[in-house]
C-alpha cells in the first residue's frame, strides 16, 4: 500500500515537472512548427538566473525568505522573455519558412552557443540555492514524507496547463493562434499578423522553459549541462503526447512519470529503459503521438 | 560567496585559454627554451569542472607559480623543476576519450611537453594509457580511480598514478561503518548508473560481506547520471528503511541528493555515507545532516594530515582563490610534486633528463606530499599506495567540522600488488593488515 501511494505521489510530482519542461517546447512546435533544441538552454538560463538572484537575496541582502518565491518567478519571466525575444528577433525571424530539419539544426547550433554563453556568464561551479526548497518544510502521509515544495509543483503545473488551455480555447487571441496552427497561409490571408503571433509564441515558450528551470533550481545543484539533460526527456514527453498538443504533453508527462515511478519502486534496474520503451510503444501504435494530428501535406 | 566562486571559475577558464593560446604560439621544444613544459589535463567545462576540474586547475596554478618562485617548504624549496622554469599547458578534459587521445597527441607532438599530468575520468585514463606508452611520454594520472588501469596496462613504463584505486574508497567506507556502527543491520545504495557507480556499489557490498556479514542489502537504486531529480528513489529508500545509505554520487548529483533527501527526512535515524562527500564540505551549509559520513578518496583535502606542505597548500590556495582546497586540489599538488621529485632524481641540477630517465627515477619512488609520505609501491612501482580516512560531517556555528575521523593504513585497504581489486575483496581481502 505504501509502495502504491509512493508510486502515485512520486509519479505525479515527476509528471508535473516533466509537463513544466515540455509545455514550452510543445507550444512553440504547435504554432511555429519549430522543433526547438534550444529549449534546454532556456531551462538552464531560467535555473541560473533564479539561483543567482535567490542566492544574492539570501546571502547578499538577507531579506524576507518568502520573497524568494517571487524572485524565482520574476527571474524566469525576465530571463525567458528577454532571451526569447532576442533569439526570435535576431535569428529565427530570418529563418521562417525554411525546412523543419534545417530549423532543428539552427536551434541545435543555438543550444551550443547558449550553453557556452551560460558558462561565460555563470562559470562552471554548481549553484546550490536550497533555501526556497527547505523553507516550505515537509508533510507526512501514508507513512511517507514529501517536500511541500515538490507537492506545490503539482499545483503550479496544473495551473499552467489549465491557463494554457483556457487561453488557446476561450480567448480571442487563442482562436487566432489556433487559426495559425491549423493553416498559416489562410490565417495570413484573413489578416492575422502571423509575425507578431510567432514572436509572442516564441517568447511565451521560452519563458515557460525558463520558468521550469527556475522552479527546479532550488531542488537541484544548478551546474553546466542541465539544459542538455532536460531536452532529451522533454522530447520524449512531447513525442509521446503528440507534437504541438498541450493535452498531449500533459498525457505524455503523466504516462512517463507514472511508468518511471513504477520502475523505480518495483524494478529499479529498468528505470532508464521504461521511459524510452513507453515512447517506442506509443510511436509504434500511433506514430503521431497520443494526441497528435495526422498532417495533410500541401502540394 | 557564490558570485566569488563563479568569478574564480571564469578566471580559471580565461587563464586556461590564455595559457593554451600562448603555448600553441610557441611550439619550440621545451629543452630549447630552457623550460620544463607540463601538460595539465582536467575538466574546465562540463559537470565535473566545478567539483573537481577547476579546484585541480587552481591547485596546479598555485603550486607551479610557487615552485617557479621557490616558495614551497622543504624538500621542494628549490626553484622550478631541476632549476628549469615550469611551463604549464592546461587542456580541458571535457569531450570524451577520443577527443582526449587527440589532445594528448597534440600535447606531445605539437606542444612538445616533457610530461603530462591529468585525467579525472576513468574512461580517459584507460584511453590515454596505451597512447602514453606508445609516445613514450611520462604521464601521471592524478585522480581517476579505475581498477582496470594497471590490469589493462600490465607492464607500465611511462604511465603512473599518484591517486588511489577506487577499491580503497569502498573498503575504507565499509571498515569505517563496521567500526563505528556495530549495530547496523541493513544498508542501501544509490549510485549513478555508469561504471563508477556500479563498481563502487559492488566493491562496497562485497567488502561489507566480510567486515559486517550480518548487515543485509535493503535496497539499491541506479538513477541516470545528472538526473538531478531523485523523488522516486528517495521514496523507495524510505520504504526500505535501511540503517545506512551509501552513495558514490559526486558533484551536482551529490548535492541534489543531500538536499532532496534531507528535505524529505530520508536521513532521519539513518547514516548517509558519501564516498566523495569531501568536495561538498564547504557547500552543504547544514543541508547534509550532522553525522553524515564523508570521504575524500584518500588522505586528501579536509582529511590531509597536518604538515608543512599541507599548511602551505591551504594558505597559498586560500590566498590566491579565496576558497578552501578540496581533495582534487591535493591530488593535483601531489602529482606535480611527484614529477619534481623524479626529475630532480633523474639528472644533475639544471640538466634536462630524457623521458626514460624520468620514468626510471619515478618508478617505485617515495616522496613527500601535502597528504603525507607517498610510496609508489603498487603496479611495479607505478601506483601510489596510501591509506584512507573517513569522518562525520557536522555543521556547527556556521562552520563545517569533521568529527570521529578514523584513518586506515594503506595495507588495510589496498589489494596486494598484481591482484584484481574486486576479486581481492570477494576473496575476503586476504593479507590486509589493519592495526
Amino acid at each position: 500500500m505504501t509502495t502504491l501511494l509512493a508510486i502515485l505521489v512520486d509519479g505525479s510530482i515527476y509528471a508535473s515537472w516533466l509537463f513544466l519542461v515540455a509545455a514550452g517546447l510543445t507550444v512553440i512546435y504547435g504554432v511555429m512548427r519549430i522543433l526547438n533544441m534550444a529549449h534546454g538552454s532556456f531551462y538552464a538560463i531560467g535555473a541560473y538566473s533564479a539561483a543567482s538572484l535567490v542566492g544574492w537575496w539570501f546571502t547578499g541582502v538577507g531579506g524576507n525568505p518568502y520573497v524568494s518565491y517571487l524572485l524565482l518567478v520574476g527571474a524566469a519571466l525576465v530571463s525567458g522573455l528577454v532571451v526569447g525575444l532576442v533569439v526570435e528577433f535576431a535569428l529565427l525571424r530570418r529563418m521562417y519558412g525554411k525546412d523543419e530539419i534545417l530549423m532543428v539544426i539552427i536551434t541545435y547550433a543555438l543550444l551550443l552557443i547558449l550553453e557556452d554563453a551560460v558558462k561565460l556568464v555563470w562559470g562552471v561551479d554548481p549553484y546550490f540555492t536550497y533555501q526556497p526548497y527547505s523553507l516550505m518544510g515537509r508533510s507526512t502521509f501514508g507513512g511517507l514524507t514529501f517536500a511541500i515544495y515538490d507537492l506545490g509543483l503539482v499545483g503550479v503545473s496544473l495551473a499552467i496547463g489549465i491557463s494554457l488551455w483556457l487561453i488557446l480555447n476561450k480567448t480571442h487571441k487563442g482562436k487566432l493562434l489556433r487559426a495559425v496552427i491549423h493553416d498559416r497561409e489562410v490565417a495570413v490571408a484573413m489578416g492575422v499578423n502571423v509575425k507578431a503571433m510567432f514572436a509572442v509564441t516564441f517568447a511565451v515558450g521560452a519563458t515557460l522553459g525558463a520558468l521550469a528551470g527556475a522552479l527546479t533550481a532550488p531542488a537541484i545543484s544548478v551546474s553546466p549541462g542541465i539544459g542538455v539533460e532536460v531536452i532529451v526527456l522533454a522530447f520524449a514527453v512531447v513525442v509521446v503526447g503528440g507534437m504541438g498538443s498541450i493535452g498531449g504533453a500533459a498525457a505524455g508527462a503523466v504516462l512517463v512519470g507514472l511508468t518511471r515511478a513504477m520502475a523505480v519502486h518495483l524494478a529499479p534496474e529498468l528505470e532508464l529503459f521504461v521511459i524510452y520503451s513507453v515512447m517506442s510503444l506509443v510511436l509504434a501504435v500511433r506514430p503521431q503521438g497520443l494526441f497528435g494530428r495526422t498532417l495533410v501535406r500541401k502540394i | 560567496m557564490k558570485m566569488t566562486q563563479s568569478s574564480i571559475a571564469r578566471r580559471a577558464l580565461t587563464a586556461a585559454v590564455a595559457t593554451a593560446a600562448l603555448a600553441s604560439a610557441t611550439t619550440a621544444q621545451a629543452a630549447e627554451n630552457g623550460k620544463f613544459r607540463v601538460g595539465i589535463v582536467t575538466f574546465l567545462s562540463g559537470a565535473a569542472a566545478g567539483p573537481f576540474g577547476v579546484p585541480s586547475a587552481h591547485a596546479a596554478e598555485t603550486v607551479i607559480d610557487a615552485l617557479n618562485k621557490g616558495q614551497l617548504p622543504a624538500p621542494y624549496n628549490t626553484k622550478g623543476i631541476n632549476g628549469m622554469e615550469i611551463e604549464a599547458v592546461i587542456i580541458d578534459e571535457n569531450g570524451g576519450a577520443t577527443k582526449q587521445v587527440e589532445e594528448f597527441r597534440n600535447l606531445v607532438e605539437r606542444q612538445k611537453v616533457d610530461a603530462v599530468i591529468g585525467y579525472i575520468s576513468s574512461g580517459d585514463c584507460l584511453a590515454i594509457s596505451p597512447v602514453a606508452e606508445e609516445l613514450k611520454i611520462p604521464t601521471i594520472m592524478y585522480d581517476c580511480g579505475t581498477s582496470r588501469l594497471f590490469v589493462e596496462n600490465k607492464a607500465p613504463k611511462y604511465v603512473f598514478r599518484t591517486g588511489l584505486d577506487a577499491v580503497v574508497d569502498n573498503v575504507g567506507a565499509a571498515r569505517y561503518l563496521a567500526d563505528t556502527r556495530p549495530k547496523m543491520a541493513s544498508f542501501a545504495g544509490i549510485q549513478q548508473n555508469y561504471a563508477w557507480g556500479q563498481d563502487s556499489w559492488v566493491d562496497f557490498v562485497e567488502a561489507m560481506k566480510h567486515v559486517k556479514p550480518t548487515a543485509k542489502v535493503a535496497a539499491e537504486q541506479f538513477p541516470k547520471i545528472f538526473q538531478g531529480q531523485y523523488g522516486a528513489e528517495i521514496s523507495a529508500l524510505s520504504v526500505a528503511k535501511p540503517d545506512v545509505i551509501h552513495s558514490s554520487f559526486w558533484g551536482g548529483d551529490m548535492e541534489a541528493l543531500v538536499l532532496q533527501g534531507g528535505a524529505r527526512g530520508l536521513y532521519d535515524g539513518k547514516t548517509l555515507v558519501l564516498t566523495c562527500g569531501e568536495t561538498g564540505i564547504e557547500r552543504y551549509k547544514g543541508q547534509a545532516p550532522n553525522g553524515t559520513v564523508i570521504g575524500g578518496r584518500g588522505p586528501f583535502g579536509a582529511f590531509a594530515p597536518k604538515n608543512a606542505l599541507s599548511d602551505w597548500l591551504r594558505t597559498a590556495y586560500r590566498a590566491k582563490w579565496s576558497d578552501e582546497p578540496i581533495y582534487p586540489s591535493f591530488k593535483m599538488a601531489q602529482a606535480i610534486l611527484a614529477l619534481k621529485t623524479a626529475v630532480e632524481k633523474a639528472a644533475p641540477a639544471g640538466k634536462q633528463p630524457s623521458s626514460d630517465q624520468i620514468v626510471a627515477a619515478m618508478t617505485g619512488i617515495t616522496f613527500e606530499s601535502p597528504s603525507g609520505t607517498v610510496k609508489m609501491a603498487r603496479a611495479s612501482g607505478h601506483q601510489a599506495m596510501q591509506g584512507i580516512a573517513y569522518g562525520e560531517y557536522h555543521y556547527e556555528s556556521g562552520r563545517a567540522v569533521l568529527k570521529n575521523v578514523k584513518s586506515y593504513a594503506d595495507t588495510c585497504v589496498t589489494p596486494p600488488d598484481g591482484t584484481n581489486g574486486q576479486e581481492w575483496i570477494k576473496a575476503g581481502m586476504p593479507g590486509a593488515k589493519c592495526d
